[in-house]
């Protein structure tokens, strides 16, 4: 049992090896892709190492330095109520990209298996289960996620929860597809005929099929829950205060925009476009380097 | 040889046909409709009939890749359609499958031995080395050298892929094979390397054989008794040679006066079968060949014929075969 068990990690682990570097190679070929990582890191360090770096608290309120624009003390200035903006810019990247990974992930697993159940079953259980998703697709996602925020009270985990329960439904209807068109493949037959389980069919078949155009999705996935997000603590339904995040920030700075406080506006504006623009230009490489490789 | 493997008994296959939004039966497709035969060890039955005749749907209904609507198909005594899923999966082991496609039959993300290996090990046999060795003379014993088994399946030509598909039916070592139309897709060429394959490897592994076609020459030289369908329903079973010596069915001598002879002087009358098949959701009332048969009478549009053993061993459904 060791023996074989080893003998086919062994030569899984080839496979992997022969195709890992023309893969990474590929995907980094790409001056585009390049950016797109370079800026994701620095948003990552920036946001989780830089707090360890720049000692300063995010929720203090300096009342004696208020709507200061940035000087030596405070280098991307203070608001209203006197909060460091580059130190809340940092904590509110942490939930950001916690929430954006986080929802992301489980909307994809969560799409996975719904797609695939959905498809291999088929009949009028995969008629009904594909109804409910034309269903909530067909309600714009801003109203469900301003319901679900308005009937619970979000916390972080609340926070993934309710932006994964949108986003999974792309996933599901994309895996679903691919579920269809490789089940009728002759080869599938082949192991049904040889005594293969469904399990195993979905796992050594479909799954190594589909996974990579899903990666892509759920790459991509990332940056709409980081917008989504940012779009609900705009409308004052994100994490509640005093966490700072970079809608809230956006919110509120716009209330003193006729004092021209720029200060106030483009930092966090900067950091949500930061994150857009990384995180696609990362999945349109994935993109890519995936499609090259089934060519 | 007189030992029966396979016995199939009013073997039916109905696909419902459903209409609207309520999904209202609306018929059926008799794919297959009453086909009952015998098949002893070690012997080739030869399966022959135009396309959508069902003689895939009946290869597929005997394996259980397709649910059969009624009938009985009894494998070595036992009866397999009363088996469960489980055991179904262990019985699977004594029957396999080649396929009329080899680029659709293997999966392009394996190496060949993973393809070849994974027959193992879903039965959990054998220890890796053994199965490693064991791909190996496989590959030896199809024709193809062991060191392919790394590579993937689209570094093969059409013939090399059947050898491949044909090894991996070999795997588990089964009694029966159903050859669904393996040479088909193959060169002129490369079908006679593969039939000289099959035939080596019955001898070899005293393997039996359902071997399905469209062409009858194809199915000439391998089989020992050939069974002609049309429309889903028996419409002769004989002995080879006494099917190519003196066909009685007016479809099968259809069919046999179609087949090439290599001499451009050799005449003889072409029998010319007049429409297109008739749609399986809706056969003809009486026999379903009236409709294009030469030589049909009333009572064939009135009453289906009886299936009778008009000569010893030879089976036709024809009101007009005389006894």
């Amino acid at each position: 049992m060791i023996n074989q068990s080893l003998l086919i990690e062994e030569m899984e682990a080839q496979q992997v090896v022969n195709e890992r570097p023309d893969f990474m190679r590929r995907f980094w070929k790409s001056g585009t892709t390049k950016l797109g990582t370079i800026l994701l890191v620095f948003l990552i360090l920036f946001s989780f190492v830089g707090p360890l770096i720049y000692r300063h608290s995010a929720i203090k309120a300096h009342l004696l330095y208020t709507d200061a624009p940035p000087s030596a003390q405070f280098p991307l200035g203070t608001d209203s109520l006197g909060h460091n903006i580059l130190a809340q810019l940092m904590v509110g990247g942490q939930s950001s990209l916690e929430v954006g990974f986080a929802a992301a992930f489980l909307s994809m697993v969560f799409g996975v298996f719904y797609g695939m159940i959905s498809g291999i079953i088929g009949g009028w259980i995969d008629t009904v289960m594909m109804r409910i998703v034309d269903i909530i697709l067909a309600i714009p996602s801003i109203f469900i996620l301003l319901f679900l925020n308005v009937a619970f009270q979000p916390n972080l985990i609340i926070m993934i929860l309710v932006l994964a329960s949108t986003a999974w439904l792309g996933v599901s209807r994309l895996v679903r597809a691919e579920v269809l068109a490789i089940k009728n493949q002759v080869y599938v037959e082949a192991a049904h005929a040889l005594g293969a389980r469904t399990w195993r069919i979905m796992n050594r078949y479909m799954l190594p099929n589909f996974l990579g155009t899903v990666l892509v999705a759920a790459t991509l996935g990332i940056a709409d829950a980081i917008l989504a997000m940012a779009g609900l603590s705009f409308l004052g339904l994100g994490l509640p205060p005093p966490t700072p995040n970079w809608g809230g920030m956006l919110s509120d700075a716009m209330n003193y925009m006729f004092q021209n406080s720029w200060w106030m506006i483009y930092p966090p504006g900067l950091a949500i476009l930061t994150s857009q623009v990384s995180i696609n230009l990362i999945g349109d490489g994935l993109r890519n380097a995936i499609e090259t490789r089934e060519r | 040889m007189s030992e029966v493997l396979l016995e199939v008994n009013h073997l039916n296959k109905y696909f419902p046909l459903q209409r609207g939004i309520f999904r209202r039966s609306a018929g059926a497709v008799r794919a297959v409709d009453g086909i009952s035969f015998e098949v002893q060890t070690g012997e080739t039955l030869g399966v022959v009939g135009e396309s959508g005749c069902g003689k895939s749907t009946m290869g597929r209904s005997i394996l259980r890749l397709i649910e059969p609507t009624s009938g009985t198909i009894k494998f070595a005594g036992q009866d397999i359609l009363a088996l469960t899923d489980s055991q179904m999966r262990a019985m699977r082991r004594e029957m396999q499958i080649v396929f009329q496609d080899p680029y659709a039959s293997l999966n392009p993300r394996y190496t060949i031995f993973q393809t070849l290996s994974e027959p193992m090990e879903i039965h959990h046999l054998y220890h890796a080395a053994v199965r490693r060795k064991h791909v190996e003379s496989i590959l030896d014993r199809v024709g193809l050298a062991p060191s392919y088994a790394s590579r993937f399946p689209h570094e093969f030509s059409g013939g090399q892929r059947q050898r491949i598909g044909i090894a991996r039916a070999l795997m588990l070592n089964p009694k029966l094979i159903i050859l669904d139309e393996p040479v088909a897709a193959l060169d002129v060429s490369v079908q006679s390397q593969v039939m000289n394959l099959l035939e080596d490897l019955q001898q070899e592994f005293n393997l039996t054989y359902i071997f399905i076609a469209h062409d009858l020459s194809v199915v000439k030289h391998i089989s020992n008794r050939v069974l002609v369908m049309y429309l889903g329903r028996m419409a002769e079973l004989a002995s080879s040679d006494d099917l190519f010596a003196d066909a009685l069915h007016p479809y099968t001598r259809a069919l046999l006066s179609a087949v090439p002879i290599p001499n451009p002087r050799a005449k003889r009358e072409r029998i010319i079968l007049r429409g297109d098949l008739p749609s399986p959701a809706n056969p003809p009332p009486g026999c379903v060949f009236h409709t294009r048969c030469p030589i049909a009478q009333d009572i064939c549009q009135q009453k289906a014929p009886e299936w009778r053993e008009v000569k010893p061993n030879h089976y036709a459904a024809c009101h007009l075969v005389a006894l």
